[in-house]
């Protein structure tokens, strides 16, 4: 989670994340000029921000060795005029979640440390004047950013990644604990010639590292977008309406490549919002997803979500169901779709509008009549703000491949350790970091685990 | 009839590792101490293991010598085996362990004790610990209903308190070794709000030596070469004839009959309610939970010189009576085994060292200190620094100076005592060099490097040795820069003879440092390539190889180091309130209420406690200054 103390550069996106607008990525601390001075390019080539003033803006290219990432305005402000009081660097960029996250990797390439929950705005308390009710403020907004990204790191990383990282971590944790156990019980267990057994388990783990690191790269760990909940009750047409809404050439669908397959996710991008619909396989394969898996994990998965799509019957009357999902629904980003326009409709969209007190949008997905109407309540809301992604997910993504790299050059370590002849003790240095790298995604600590696998597992003591 | 005895600077309760160490260091600084003990013949007595040191014990007993502890200079006295464990593996891990003569350790100590000025031994039960009307510690009452008054007290209970040893259906209301146990100062200290535990431990059977086969078990010999525990004392000094060990196994004879009485064991039965260790679990223990093992190893020890007791590590034990007989008798060696003493459990009262600051002293009560095994953890050489520490911040309490608190990155004995009084502690605390995190710097063989300055500013420490100290910490810092400046060329010379040491011959010029590096390769090899050398103490070249060769290794940690101790400088005041604090989670704040942390780092160590609390408090303690 980084470090508790200013001092160092951190970098972080400021802006939610976005399809369409202009993104920022901030750069706060004592390097903030330099590190972006490393990956920005001036139209001449010639330019240096480091010998430019304070609150000036610089037009030009982030680029990753030769290659141009984006074009983008750099703003450049010097401590201690800044909301942190530390030089602060903003990038403004044209968005794009893969954009802006290849320019926050160049950034931490370039020496930024990515930013722990709410330390931009801790540092501006820390370095500020601000007085106790803001102090409860800030406190406030640490621990919701907090939870925020435990909740992203752990609840979205999807079920078969978090089961791979955990068996690597206690495979290491095994290793580890036989070294230590060795170590404190020379006379029960020996530990010497260890190194060619652990370099052959290494090569696997670190294989395992490097495949979830790329996944990382290509399929993403956690989806990022706008996390969409379709409702409704049997036969209201949820699944006719994915299908006219994927039937649209203006939609896109993508699979998600690699490990995350087997979750069956769909992400949809309708007039540029990137809709990831949830558990789309389910609503495929039953048609009715408050009864298959039940009201409370209906209830669930909408209060996971940021969107949730009714749909209504228009040709039946409301029953108990619907009565459960406008309930739901109350406090709920929501929009309410009246399917069945083509048929007799006993549901007329005033009515509805009146029990939802939502926008209700009357279509059919038969004959695909005002689908574009969808299309178009989707991009208001989002360019009104009303929806956005979480921004954390898109960190966690970030922070969880920064903290697999650093595990697998943990491991890397002790392979050199091992082929230059260190004792094996020295093994468990860098075993140690990878673990606690590991731990950092899957929420646990090295060393209180590792004793107890000493423990559980070695027979030790006089 | 109550009466009052003289009056006393400090008083310590009990005369165990930790009890001796505390008395020595309070009189040596010129307070007049009076310690007491259940028996004067049971001074540092040693009722379970016959050795001192061991993986990581051994670094706590060469930190408390540099601080100017007495332990390691009185098993150098009387030390009957010697043995450096992990010799191969890196200097972090290699540990001191010695077999004691138990006798003659505790001999030794009670007279080291009787011979220091201003220190009184008194045999007696301590049953109360009386306070003044703010509260502070204003002296002791005895079984006998005689008070002395004194100005700080240091209880160093051991396994005494409410002790009960227990085989089989068979429970005896007493300490170790039969001695009596203290059955009413753990009351008391509930009185004071003071949080109990039970913690329990066992020991194996003693057999009689001469009813051994010694030709059925493989010998195990000391090393050749002596190291001293004391920096006081030099190789040369300590040689003498040394004792064999004897290592033997278990089988699934005796498994068996383990097994057959396993309902007969008051583990098991429920017959025993403490918490015991798992690092040293009991025979029965060993075949339950490791059912797949066909063998346990067993070491059999010596005593001492003057007894045919045999220690048999490995087989602690409280089956019953009948059935130790009957499971030691199918151990090869031990088929015709006497046994002298039982095997037996004890379940004790301990309190919960959350109780305690960093300094030892009670959070609810000034002026009273505790070390050892009353603070849940185990071991002579836990027990020893724990002493010491709590005994030279009872010193400075009446000094009315800041405690001695060592950190995590300078001591052994800080990570000790920090997990002791920060974390959630569920059986006898072992030290282990897996908890230190910073275990390349915190090296058994520069423990006096990092502690004897320490040492000599408490006054443990005379000026001499703290010079000496400091002349070696120069030495060391000249060699390495001078090792660093010899370059040598990839000429024929040099490689001939790297080759003729099975080193890779140059290609281009490089420096002795460099050639030290490497793994085959140790400065004192390098001589010939290096005709400048001066002659230099063993104890300086051991530092100067161990710092070239894992220079690599060792400057990582030292960074880790500056980073940890950032976050160990950023103090909390004693009173600081955590309800001002609302948005710390609730556990967090239950636990910050309970642990009441000195840093910031300290509280990022305590369980429950998460980075955005930390945060938050970092928030709230910038923003108190503000108001101030």
């Amino acid at each position: 989670m980084g470090s508790y103390l200013e001092g160092d550069t951190i970098a972080a996106i400021a802006t939610a994340m976005s399809q369409g607008g202009i993104s920022v990525i901030r750069i706060s601390g004592p390097d903030a000029i330099k590190v972006c001075d490393d990956i920005y390019r001036s139209k001449t080539g010639k330019k240096r921000l480091v010998n430019q003033q304070s609150h000036t803006i610089h037009y030009g290219y982030i680029v990753e060795g030769d290659q141009v990432i984006d074009e983008v305005l750099v703003m450049l402000m010097r401590a201690p005029q800044t909301y942190t009081r530390e030089d602060v660097v903003e990038i403004d960029c044209h968005g794009g979640v893969l954009v802006t996250r290849r320019i926050l990797e160049a950034v931490l390439k370039a020496g930024a440390r990515l930013a722990a929950p709410g330390e931009f705005t801790k540092r501006a308390f820390l370095n500020g004047r601000i007085d106790l009710s803001q102090a409860e403020a800030v406190s406030d907004l640490i621990q919701a950013k907090s939870d925020m990204a435990l909740a992203s790191s752990i609840s979205q990383l999807r079920g078969s990644l978090l089961g791979k990282i955990e068996s690597v971590r206690e495979a290491i944790l095994h290793d580890l604990a036989f070294i230590e156990a060795a170590l404190d019980d020379p006379e029960h267990y020996d530990v010497t010639g260890f190194g060619e057994e652990l370099s052959v388990s290494l090569t696997n783990y670190r294989g395992e590292l490097r495949k979830l690191i790329e996944s990382a790269k290509n399929g993403r760990l956690i989806k990022e977008g706008i996390k969409t909940v379709i409702v409704g009750r049997p036969n209201a047409g949820k699944s006719s309406l994915l299908n006219a809404l994927l039937g649209e050439e203006r939609a896109i669908v993508t699979e998600i490549a690699g490990t995350t397959r087997d979750t069956l996710e769909e992400t949809i991008t309708l007039g540029g919002v990137c809709l990831n619909i949830i558990d789309t396989a389910g609503i495929r394969q039953s048609e009715d997803l408050v009864e298959r898996i039940g009201v409370s994990r209906a209830r669930e998965m909408a209060a996971e979500s940021d969107l949730i799509i009714y749909v209504v019957d228009g040709a039946e009357d409301l029953d108990e169901n619907d009565a459960e999902i406008i309930q739901m629904i109350k406090d709920r980003k929501a929009i309410v779709i009246l399917n069945k326009t083509d048929l007799e409709m006993k549901v007329t969209a005033e009515d509805l509008e009146e029990k939802t007190g939502k926008c209700v949008i009357p279509i059919s997905a038969l004959t695909g009549a005002n689908l574009e109407a969808i299309e178009a309540k989707i991009k208001e809301m989002f360019f009104a703000g009303d929806l956005s992604f979480n921004d954390e997910v898109t960190i966690t993504n970030v922070r969880q491949r920064e903290t697999l790299k650093e595990a697998l050059e943990s491991l890397n370590r002790v392979e050199e350790s091992i082929l230059s002849g260190m004792p094996e003790d020295f093994y468990s240095i860098d075993l140690m970091a990878a673990c606690d790298a590991l731990g950092l995604i899957t929420g646990e600590t090295a060393q209180e685990d590792m004793i107890d696998t000493i423990f559980k597992e070695f027979c030790m003591g006089k | 009839m109550s009466y009052t005895y003289e009056s006393y600077d400090v008083v310590v309760v009990g005369a165990g590792h930790a009890g001796c160490e505390a008395a020595l260091a309070c009189a040596r600084l010129g307070f007049e101490t009076l310690l007491f003990t259940i028996s004067n013949d049971s001074i540092a007595l040693m009722p379970c293991n016959p050795n001192i040191g061991g993986s990581s014990k051994g670094h706590l007993v060469r930190e408390l010598d540099a601080l100017g502890g007495e332990m390691g200079k009185n098993i150098d006295k009387t030390f009957i085996q010697s043995k450096m464990l992990n010799a191969s593996k890196g200097p972090a891990v290699h540990s001191l362990r010695a077999q004691a003569d138990k006798q003659e350790y505790s001999r030794e100590m009670r007279k080291t004790l009787e011979n220091t000025d201003h220190l009184t031994l008194k045999q007696g039960e301590v049953v109360d610990i009386l306070t003044d009307e703010t509260g502070k510690v204003c002296g002791v009452r005895t079984y006998s209903d005689a008070i002395y008054p004194c100005k700080t007290a240091v209880l160093c209970t051991g396994t005494y308190l409410k002790a009960r040893c227990i085989y089989g259906e068979v429970s005896n209301y007493t300490g170790p070794n039969g001695l009596a146990a203290a059955n009413y100062l753990s009351d008391a200290l509930k009185q004071k709000g003071i949080e109990i535990v039970r913690f329990k431990t066992g020991t194996p059977a003693r057999i009689d030596k001469r009813s051994i086969d010694f030709s059925k078990m493989e010998e195990q010999f000391g090393d050749e070469k002596i190291v001293p525990f004391s920096f006081t004392n030099l190789d040369k000094d300590l040689t003498k004839e040394q004792v064999s060990c004897w290592l033997t196994y278990t089988n699934e004879k005796t498994h068996e009959i383990i097994r057959a009485n396993i309902d007969r064991s008051p583990l098991y039965s429920g017959n025993i309610k403490g918490i015991g260790p798992r690092y040293c679990p009991s025979i029965e223990d060993k075949v339950v939970r490791f059912p797949d093992k066909e063998r346990h190893q067993l070491f059999v020890e010596p005593e001492g010189n003057y007894t045919n007791e045999m220690y048999i590590s490995g087989a602690s034990s409280s089956l019953p009576e009948d059935v130790q007989v009957a499971f030691y008798r199918t151990v090869p060696g031990l088929e015709h085994a006497k046994i002298v003493r039982n095997a037996y459990a004890i379940e004790y009262d301990c309190i919960n060292p959350n109780e305690l600051k960093a300094s030892l002293e009670f959070k609810k009560v000034p002026g009273l200190f505790a070390g050892g095994q009353i603070n849940g953890s185990s071991g002579y050489e836990e027990a020893a620094a724990q002493g010491l520490m709590a005994g030279i911040n009872a010193a400075r309490y009446l000094q009315e100076k800041e405690p001695i608190i060592l950190d995590r990155s300078q001591a052994y004995i800080g990570v000790l005592i920090d997990d002791l009084v920060t974390k959630e502690n569920h059986e006898p605390y072992r030290m282990m060099t897996s908890r230190a995190e910073y275990r390349l710097i915190l090296r058994q063989d520069n423990a006096d490097l990092r502690l004897t300055a320490i040492g000599h500013e408490v006054g443990l420490i005379d000026d001499e040795r703290n010079a000496w100290v400091e002349a070696k910490r120069e030495m060391i810092a000249a060699e390495i820069a001078r090792c660093s400046g010899i370059l040598l060329g990839a000429n024929q010379r040099v490689n001939d003879f790297l080759e003729a040491r099975g080193s890779t011959p140059l290609n281009t010029g490089t420096t002795l440092a460099e050639l030290i590096r490497r793994p085959e390769l140790c400065y004192e090899d390098l001589a010939e390539l290096d005709p400048e050398r001066k002659p230099l103490p063993a104890a300086v070249i051991q530092q100067v190889n161990i710092e070239i060769k894992y220079e690599g290794y060792i400057s990582r940690q030292k960074k880790q180091v500056t980073a940890f101790q950032k976050l160990e400088k950023l103090r909390i005041p004693e009173d600081f309130d955590y309800d001002l604090v609302p948005s710390l989670r609730l556990e967090a704040r239950q636990k910050l209420k309970s642990v009441r942390p000195h840093s910031i780092g300290q509280a990022s160590r305590i369980s429950g406690v998460s980075p955005a609390d930390v945060s938050v408090l970092l928030v709230f303690m910038k923003s108190e200054r503000i108001h101030e």
